[in-house]
């Protein structure tokens, strides 16, 4: 049954970390499913070195690619500080996604501002669900750093309703073919974080 | 039909392509690049960068007059480079077809100003038509080309940042086989814009705007839907969605074509409903037209002038008794501007120019992201190509006050683009200015665009290279340096010397963007600092390079030091900066 409410996903990283391809197998995976999907993002100054933010949404039909703030119902953080910036966009029962890894900010490098502590205390105090781990350790097993994105993706995929075999379809398409175990492994390794 | 996931940028390119078009220049501007990096991909188009918008529109009119259905692509601000042949192609319209594409960015995401492009339509006396997203990008385009040959006319096609880079399903039809219709026609009396022949062609202009009037009322892209007659919706592209998403049940009046306007069409809509808003981004454009009518209608009054809607702006505009959403974190985070890349060749020529204490005009490119602190590389910025004139008006204007102290920066995608003529005005109008031309090599910031210093055109094709130095030198320029910007050391004894000396100086600071493929750039091995070496004096933190941090608390027993500098080795590409700004050798 493919439901007629609007759901929306917000990716949220730093530039260099592959949040737009994933979003862009999200989608994928969600067109295959059957589903009309929407996804934006913004290009350009932001992929140097700055934040980096895609809203994916999914249903019957989806109007705006763009969510509503307060209504997102899945955050899927690609650095541990960057899952606090966008917490406006986020519904009170949100789940977290949160891939644990640091990379700090020029003012923390400066030594002029601090690198936030207790990050997965305070989500899992305000959300219900946050399923934390390093994604970029996971991904270094699997074989590349670089698949980080693949194994959040996996473990996204565990609070979608989509079967495993669609979202394996779209890995190998987006993928050559040398890399496609690699990934599929990343997306195992995150399905079972 | 198949149907793809595509961004509105890759639409348009397949909808232009599927209307049989198979000619378009451009110069590169997000968001409007990939419009043309895309429709390049097709089979037998002739595809161009042009050096800057207004030869872009030129070359389009060209084509257009040999009979073809000619495209030109550019960025909002491109606009106002092309302004002056638009405005003139309105008056003596096309044999082929003409579409100008607008890629307005609402919110500035990554442009110096938001200018609403719907005014050119109105100002230009051009039909525009305005997609909501993907799907309507692709089969608008086709839309545009069929009204600019039925109506001899140029039409505008505008896309905002939401549109172009959002990604969508796309039902793709069957491409339209081009016809051959190149011919050379000659007909001055249309063509040729003395004033005799414009003041014809201005009364045909008015005769054209009546028929656009009466087909507009028909034009079926123009969406009436009535559902709650107690609140009706007028509005045109992204912000049709995001309305949609927040009151799905109120009644919608969907304008595909935002110039000229439906007034019998607008009249027949607000008869039906009771209260009327009008949602729009930027200027109170659909708004001020209707309310000329005597339509009372809510608009600007409550909905921002300023930045891109999404749906939560929308709804909390009308319902003003909501809450908007706020964040439970109540901590200031540290924030993440852009940054030159590791090893890029920006970072020791603003090093470089913030030590000479100079005012330096900048221009626009990934360069301007050098303004920042610690870098403050740069003074002002406000168009392509505007850091030569603006070095020389200052310079003069100070006279012995500004005496070596006067500088521009501009790239060497933007000086082809438009910083030839004013250069060229430096050597005529004796200028003391120094002006320093970034040579990357590429259009960086837009994503390694070919352009007519880089040997290679759009289509991949090998061709002519400009020689900057000899152009600089036949502008008139006397005093040329070239230098290498990651030589910290000739830089700054360049800076100084050009500085010094009288009248115009140019140096051209020659060095590859590090992303650039082509130039096939090795990363050198990454540096490490020693701590033992190292006396935390900060320095290398000035160069704001990603990998470089600071480590507080490691130092040496007895040292009065409070930390250390740090090499990230995974981000480091080994340029040697770093190890060249260090005073104790302490990086290697």
């Amino acid at each position: 049954m493919i439901d007629s409410k609007v759901k929306s996903i917000l990716f949220a990283g730093v530039g260099g970390q592959g949040i737009l391809r994933a979003s862009d197998i999200m989608c994928m995976a969600m067109m295959e499913a059957g589903f009309d999907v929407k996804k934006s993002e913004v290009h350009g100054m932001a992929q140097r070195g700055g934040c980096v933010t895609s809203h994916v949404r999914y249903a019957t039909k989806v109007y705006s690619p763009l969510a509503e703030a307060g209504s997102i119902e899945t955050l899927v953080s690609f650095e541990k500080m960057e899952s606090l910036r966008y917490l406006k966009f986020l519904s009170k029962d949100a789940s977290i996604i949160l891939n644990t890894e640091e990379i700090y900010p020029p003012a923390v490098n400066m030594g002029d501002a601090e690198y936030p502590d207790d990050v997965i205390g305070f989500l899992n105090k305000n959300y219900p669900k946050v399923i934390a781990f390093n994604a970029a350790e996971l991904a270094q097993k699997a074989g590349n750093i670089k698949a980080a994105n693949v194994v959040l993706l996996g473990a996204v995929s565990n609070l979608m309703n989509v079967e495993k075999s669609v979202w394996e379809n779209v890995i190998k398409k987006s993928f050559p073919q040398k890399l496609v175990k690699l990934n599929l492994d990343a997306f195992q390794m995150g399905i079972a974080a | 039909m198949k149907k793809e996931l595509m961004s509105g940028n890759e639409a348009i390119a397949r909808g232009v392509y599927e209307a049989g078009v198979r000619f378009a220049a451009a110069y590169p501007g997000t968001p409007s690049t990939e419009i043309m990096e895309e429709f390049a991909k097709y089979d037998d188009v002739y595809a161009e960068w042009a050096p800057n918008e207004k030869v872009a529109v030129e070359v389009a009119i060209g084509a257009a007059l040999g009979g073809v259905k000619a495209l030109a692509v550019m960025k909002h601000v491109g606009v106002n480079v092309a302004a002056d042949p638009i405005f003139t192609v309105s008056y003596t319209g096309i044999e082929g077809a003409l579409v100008i594409i607008s890629a307005d960015d609402p919110s500035m995401h990554s442009s110096q100003n938001e200018q609403d492009n719907r005014n050119y339509a109105k100002f230009a006396k051009i039909p525009m038509l305005e997609p909501a997203d993907p799907q309507e990008a692709k089969d608008y385009v086709s839309l545009a080309f069929q009204i600019s040959e039925q109506f001899d006319t140029p039409v505008f096609f505008r896309t905002t940042t939401r549109v172009s880079h959002s990604k969508s399903v796309v039902t793709l039809s069957e491409p339209m086989m081009p016809e051959d219709k190149t011919t050379l026609t000659h007909n001055a009396e249309k063509y040729v814009m003395v004033p005799i022949n414009a003041r014809t062609r201005r009364v045909e202009v008015e005769k054209r705007q009546k028929a656009l009037k009466k087909f507009v009322e028909t034009f079926p892209e123009n969406k009436m839907e009535i559902n709650d007659p107690e609140i009706g919706i007028i509005t045109a592209g992204m912000p049709y969605n995001y309305a949609k998403d927040v009151f799905p049940n109120y009644s919608y009046l969907k304008l595909g074509m935002v110039y000229p306007l439906p007034e019998k069409m607008i009249r027949n809509f607000a008869s039906r409903v009771k209260k009327i808003y009008v949602i729009e981004e930027l200027d109170p454009y659909l708004e001020e037209q209707i309310k000329a009518m005597g339509i009372t209608v809510t608009g600007k009054d409550i909905f921002p002038y300023t930045n891109e809607f999404d749906p939560g702006i929308i709804k909390n505009a009308i319902h003003s008794d909501l809450q908007g959403s706020v964040s439970p974190y109540k901590q200031s985070l540290a924030q993440r501007p852009p940054n030159l890349c590791p090893g890029c060749p920006h970072r020791g020529l603003f090093y470089a120019l913030k030590k000479s204490k100079a005012y330096v005009h900048g221009d626009i490119g990934c360069y301007t992201l050098s303004y920042l602190k610690p870098l403050e590389g740069l003074h002002s910025c406000i168009c392509m190509g505007a850091s030569i004139g603006m070095a020389h008006g200052m310079s003069k204007a100070l006279k012995v006050k500004g005496k070596g102290k006067v500088v521009g920066v501009i790239g060497d995608s933007t000086f082809l683009h438009s910083g030839i003529t004013p250069l060229m005005n430096m050597a005529y109008n004796l200028s003391d200015a120094l002006i320093i031309i970034l040579d990357n090599s590429t259009t960086a910031m837009t994503g390694m665009q070919e352009h007519p210093g880089t040997g290679y055109t759009l289509m991949g094709k090998e061709a002519k290279k400009i020689d900057l130095k000899v152009l600089v030198s036949a502008l008139g320029i006397e005093n040329i340096k070239i230098i290498d910007p990651n030589n910290l050391k000739e830089t700054q004894n360049a800076i100084k010397e050009e500085l010094a000396s009288s009248g115009p100086s140019v140096i051209i600071a020659q060095r590859p963007c590090v992303l650039f493929k082509r130039a096939n750039i090795k990363s050198q091995t990454s540096l490490k600092v020693d701590p033992d070496k190292c006396e935390g004096c900060k320095s290398c933190l000035g160069l704001n390079c990603p990998p470089i941090s600071w480590k507080k608390g490691v130092t040496k027993e007895g040292s009065k030091r409070k930390g250390v500098s740090f090499i990230d080795a995974t981000l480091c590409n080994g340029c040697g900066l770093c190890a060249q700004v260090c005073k104790f050798e302490a990086i290697s």
